[in-house]
Order: C-alpha cells, then structure tokens, then sequence
C-alpha cells in the first residue's frame, strides 16, 4: 500500500532534474538505440532544441498558441464529491486528504497531448520539414497531432493499430476531418506498440522532410527530454495554481503512465521538492500474470524497446511481451526512461490499478464531479481518491485528469454493461 | 584467422564480389537454419548473415518483420538458433554472422554474454542494426573478446567524419546501407558509387551492402563498387514461397544463389 507521507520519500539526490546527460541517460535509462539511418536527424533534432531553449521567440511563439489556441492554462479544481468519497472510504475520521483535479481534460482537444504536437510541431517548421509523422493508442495524441498540423500548415500521417481504430473510432474519424491520413497497423498485436514500430519504419525512409511527433516520453534521445520539457506546462502551472488556491506546495501529485508523458509533465517541475510525495499509476489490466496488464514498473525489467533503455515487459529470451488494459492509451509494454530512472532512484512510487478498479473511478468521476474521465486518466483517479483517503484531512492531493472521457464511453458501456444505467 | 576476415581475403585475392545471403531463423519453419546454411555455403555463399528473430525490428520492412514475427510464434528462441548452427557447423564453411537487435543482446545477458554463446555455437561475428556508433562500445569490446567480427551501419545519411568513426569500431566488414528506409525488394538497382568511393576513403575494410538488393542485376549494381552483396528479403519470400508449395527450402535457397550469382562480375579495383 502506498504511504504517501512525506517522511516515507528518500530526500532526493542534488538536482534530480539535471538530466538526461549529454548522451541521453537518465542515470542507467534512455540512450539512443536506433538504426544508423535516423541519427543524423536525431542529432539535427537535438542541435536544433538546444539552440531553441534560449529562444524566447520561440517559446513566446508557443505560450500565445498556449493561451489562444489550447485555453491554457488549464484550471486546477477542487473535487469536493471525489474528496467527500475519499473520508467515507477512511476508517479514521481524521483522515482524507482534500483531492484537486489538474483539468487538462479542458485543454483544446481534450487532452494532454496537444501540449507536446503543437510545441513540436514548430520545431518542424523550423527545421523546414513539411511532412509530420505520429503514432496514436487511443487516437489522443493523433488527434493532437493531426490538430498542430491543421494549424501550422503541415501534412499529417497517423499510424495507428488496427485494434485501436475499432476501440476509438471516434478519434480516427476527428484526425480524417482535421485533415490527416489514418494509417492502420496490421503487424504484430495491433496496438500502439506496432503503431510506433510502423512510425519509425515510415521515417527511416522520410527523414529528410518529415518529423516523427513521437507522442510520449519515450524512444531515442532527445525525445524523452523535449516531449518531457514541452509537457512540464502541466507542472508549472500546478505549482503556481497550489501556491494560490492552498498556499503551498501539494502533498501528493497521482498520475496515471502508459508511456508516461502526463505524468512527466506534472511530476517534473516538482522532483526537486522533497515533501511532495509522487504516485505514477500504471494499468494493472486483468491481474499480475504475464500478458494480462501492461506494467512495466511493477512487473517487468530494464530492457530496450523503441530506442532507450527504460523498464520493459519481455520475455526471458527478450521478445515484447503482449500487453493488455481496457484503456488503448496504457496499452504499451514500454515507459519512459525517466520515470525508470525516478522509481530506481525512488523519487517516484509506482503502482497499478486493474481494469475493474479503473472503470469503478470512471463512473465515480462522473458522477461525483459531472467529469467523465478518459480510461486511462479513471486509473489515477482510482488510486488518488484511495491514496487521499488515508492521508491526514488538511492535506492536499492532486491528480492529474489528463484527459476527457467522450473517446471512450462506448468502449467503457460495454465494459460495465448495466452497470451504466443502474447508478451503481 | 576469423572465417569472415578469410572470406573476404579470398574475395580480395580473386578480384571477384562476394554474397552473403540472410536468412531469417527458424522462418520458414523451426529449423528452416539447419537446411538452408549447407546449401547456401554450398552453392557459394561468402558469408551467411543469419537474423536472430525480434519481436519488434523497426529497420525491416514486412518480409523480414513478418518472417521474425512468425518465427517467434512457432517457438524460435536465440539458444534454439545457437543450437542448430552448432549442429551444422562442420558442413558450413563460409563465415556465419548473426544480426542481431540490442534488445535480445540486453536480456541474453548482455554484450559480453551474448558474444560468447554466439561464439561457442559457431559464429564468426556479428552486426547490430540498431546500435549507432554511441552505443556500441560495449558491443564492439564483447565480440573481439569472443573473437567475433563487429559490424555497425553505415547509412546514406551518415557524414563522412561519422562514417570513419563508425568504420573504426568495426572488424571484419562494415554493413553499408545501400539506400535510406527499410529492408524489403525494390525494383531499381542502387546507385551506390559515390556512397563507396566516400567509404573508401576512410576505411580499408571490406563493404558490404544491403537493403532493397534482390536481383542479380542489382547484385552487379552492387559489386562493381562495394566487396559484397546482401540480399535478404528476396531469399526470405523464395523459401517461404516454397514451403507454401511442398518444394524443399535446401533445393530453392541454392537455386537462387546460383542465380543471384550470375550477377557476380570481376571487380574493378
């Protein structure tokens, strides 16, 4: 069981942050594991952001799409009616932290992942590349993706497993209408893992005018690094909204990790605060058997997919495990070398909530708040309100709703069957 | 001497290109390996480049990915390989490479590990198709431990001072992709001159090159300029080809050397 109390965190090394190094590690994590054929645009990817960090035309450019474009910054809310579920979950009258929602489920597309495209997508422009590339789980970071193209004039191209397009068919029919061509993955088991291989395939052969808008914080440096930087919005905007609506720093910050690019937006601006406790929620699916959950920090190793060192889900002879969660978005054997190295160096716990729990928070956050979650946010809620519940009650606790639920209430109907109509 | 440096002695004494075939492992059948390798050495293959299945190779294009992802599905296992090139070792005499994902390396126990199975069932080297020259370190110093030849990639948009470091921390031959993208057949032959004469310039060991080389047309394309020609994904789609019509794989894979050996012209040093 998670204890989140601040004295359970081992105080943090010096200066966390300061990473990856100029070789892409995350201490032992991340690395560069790629075909010869995409370093050269991995290191003109690299070269350009480093210049780009000092340009502050460059982030005035994205701060006004920021605000025009995306509504940002996204309120941070109290969730009176999931808090109230938190102290009736605990036995102790004393306890049940205050929980506020980080609502990026407002942000224009109803997401996260527009954070991310729109930030890289000018790092396209100014690299003279017309062409953008993306692979998509539950057709978020698609959408997003084909969304920045529409608005800074690039053609778009979306892969995405043909398992997904029947799963979010709604998100494959926005990208067509913002203009973009949906690619359907047939290869291996269908999901966003082959999405990602056909992506890198795709570029191998296009890099010269396309760019891969990688959508989380995974593959080859520099990826990790500027999808974490471009999402750490999230954070910053978190802290200063805390300092405001409770005058200090949160307790606790709960996000949920597939590849983990909403959790490394919250979590990065606060690693170096020793006395928030952070919670990374990984989909537990059916149960802890092999295949049954798509958990790579709780139940797998280190091992190298998609181009960086970083906890994996393999078999012994080092073959990608098959992966299952009822959210398309988790659905991913892989996660970001960062957050590997956040849980070795135990900055981070990690920790998982199965298929059943997540769809119990889905229709929690409904109907106690009249949000309707994304299935793969409903696993961060899940844990937040049970974390919350055994917290002290004048403490604070944030989740991160990463995303809004519309993608998926026909696949969350099927899965709870009656229970949608019983008010269960 | 390694088989592969002799190989490619012999190839440099008798003025002639060279080709190294891949074969997929275990594709199209479990132990397809342990026919295949006699009669491809047979029929006059320099070296072998043997495809140590992944579940996940993003340098491939559907042939490969396909044949490995197959492969793995009827049980196909890195000591299962090991295991049949040792048990076929005395019949093959050209060099044996395995190409070989980081990944599997990693969970094999690491470089050092890997190396040294590779090694004992009777491989010559090995190449890593997705181990730029930042990460090979470890590669590199594994397989001359082993005694096995490391071979990193070359691409056609890598720089020419990039191109003299990662020929540095090869042996045996560096691996030249003949055209930027993925495995997989192309119609055109490469045009690869200027990419070799470049190659020449900062290394003396032997090229080979692959990617889209399917014909013995392409096959002359190749070996007019570079040592060696790699064809791959035409050999995989032949054997599969014929095991879906009854034909046996030993019989296809050294009719088709044969053929793609016509393509093999003096070459013009």
């Amino acid at each position: 069981m998670i204890q989140p109390s601040p004295s359970s965190v081992p105080a943090p090394t010096p200066r966390l942050s300061a990473v990856p190094d100029d070789r892409g590690r995350f201490g032992q994590f991340g690395g560069t594991y790629v075909p010869e054929t995409l370093v050269a645009a991995l290191r003109q990817l690299e070269d350009l952001y480093i210049q780009v960090r000092q340009d502050n035309q460059f982030w005035d450019r994205l701060a006004d799409l920021n605000r025009s474009f995306v509504g940002r910054p996204t309120p941070l809310y109290q969730a009176r009616g999931l808090s109230r579920r938190a102290r009736a979950m605990s036995k102790d009258k004393d306890l049940g932290a205050a929980i506020w929602l980080k609502r990026e489920d407002l942000a224009h597309t109803g997401a996260h992942k527009i954070n991310n495209t729109l930030g890289q997508g000018l790092l396209a422009k100014k690299m003279g590349k017309k062409r953008i590339i993306a692979e998509t789980g539950a057709g978020q970071h698609g959408v997003a993706s084909a969304t920045a193209a529409a608005q800074l004039g690039l053609k778009c191209d979306v892969y995405m497993g043909s398992e997904d397009v029947r799963r979010q068919n709604l998100n494959v029919i926005r990208m067509q209408m913002l203009g973009a061509r949906v690619i359907p993955v047939d290869s291996g088991s269908r999901t966003l893992k082959d999405a990602t291989n056909e992506a890198m395939r795709d570029w191998m052969g296009s890099v010269e005018h396309t760019h891969y808008i990688i959508g989380s914080v995974v593959g080859p440096h520099p990826f990790p690094m500027i999808v974490r930087d471009f999402q750490s919005v999230i954070g910053r905007e978190t802290k200063a909204q805390a300092l405001r609506h409770f005058g200090r720093m949160p307790d606790a910050i709960v996000a949920c990790v597939g590849g983990g690019s909403n959790a490394a937006g919250i979590f990065y601006p606060f690693v170096d605060e020793a006395m928030v406790a952070m919670i990374g929620v990984e989909a537990g699916g059916r149960d802890p058997q092999p295949g049954q959950h798509a958990a790579p920090l709780s139940h797998g190793k280190p091992g190298i997919l998609h181009g960086s060192l970083s906890y994996v889900l393999q078999n012994e002879h080092g073959q990608t495990a098959d992966v299952h969660s009822c959210s398309a978005g988790l659905d991913y054997p892989g996660v970001g070398p960062e957050h590997s190295y956040w849980k070795d160096s135990g900055r981070v716990r990690y920790t998982a909530v199965t298929d059943e729990e997540a769809l119990d928070a889905f229709l929690w956050c409904a109907r106690d708040e009249g949000i309707i979650p994304a299935l793969e946010t409903a696993h961060a809620v899940a844990m937040g309100v049970r974390i919350a519940s055994e917290m002290p009650k004048e403490t604070n606790l944030v989740i991160n709703l990463s995303g809004r639920g519309d993608k998926d209430v026909s696949e969350a109907a099927r899965l709870l069957g009656d229970r949608v109509e019983s008010g269960s | 001497m390694n088989r592969i440096d002799t190989a490619f002695a012999r190839l440099k004494e008798s003025g002639t290109g060279g080709l190294m075939p891949f074969v997929c492992a275990g594709a199209p059948t479990t132990d397809a390996l342990v026919k295949v390798l006699p009669a491809l050495s047979e029929a006059g293959a320099s070296v072998i480049e043997i495809g140590i299945p992944f579940s996940d190779p993003i340098a491939d294009g559907p042939v490969i990915a396909a044949a490995m992802h197959d492969a793995i599905q009827r049980g196909i296992t890195p000591g299962a390989i090991f295991e049949q090139v040792r048990s076929v070792r005395d019949r093959v005499d050209c060099g044996l490479v395995a190409m070989v994902s980081v990944s599997l390396v990693h969970a094999q126990g690491g470089p050092a590990g890997f190396a040294a199975k590779a090694r004992d069932a009777g491989f010559d080297g090995c190449i890593f198709p997705d181990a730029p020259l930042e990460e090979s370190a470890e590669l590199g110093a594994a397989c001359k431990d082993a005694g096995l030849t490391c071979s990193l990639l070359i691409a056609p948009t890598t720089p020419e001072a990039r191109a003299k470091a990662i020929a540095e921390a090869c042996s045996g031959f560096v691996y030249m992709l003949a055209r930027a993208g993925i495995t997989g057949e192309q119609k055109d032959a490469p045009e690869i001159e200027a990419r070799v004469q470049l190659l020449r310039r900062v290394t003396r060991l032997p090229i080979a090159c692959g990617f889209g080389i399917s014909t013995p047309d392409h096959v002359r394309a190749v070996v007019q300029h570079a040592d060696a020609a790699i064809v791959g994904t035409a050999l995989v789609r032949r054997l599969e080809a014929a095991q879906k019509q009854g034909q046996p794989l030993a019989a296809e894979a050294e009719s088709f050397l044969t053929e793609l050996s016509t393509g093999l012209v003096p070459m013009r040093l």
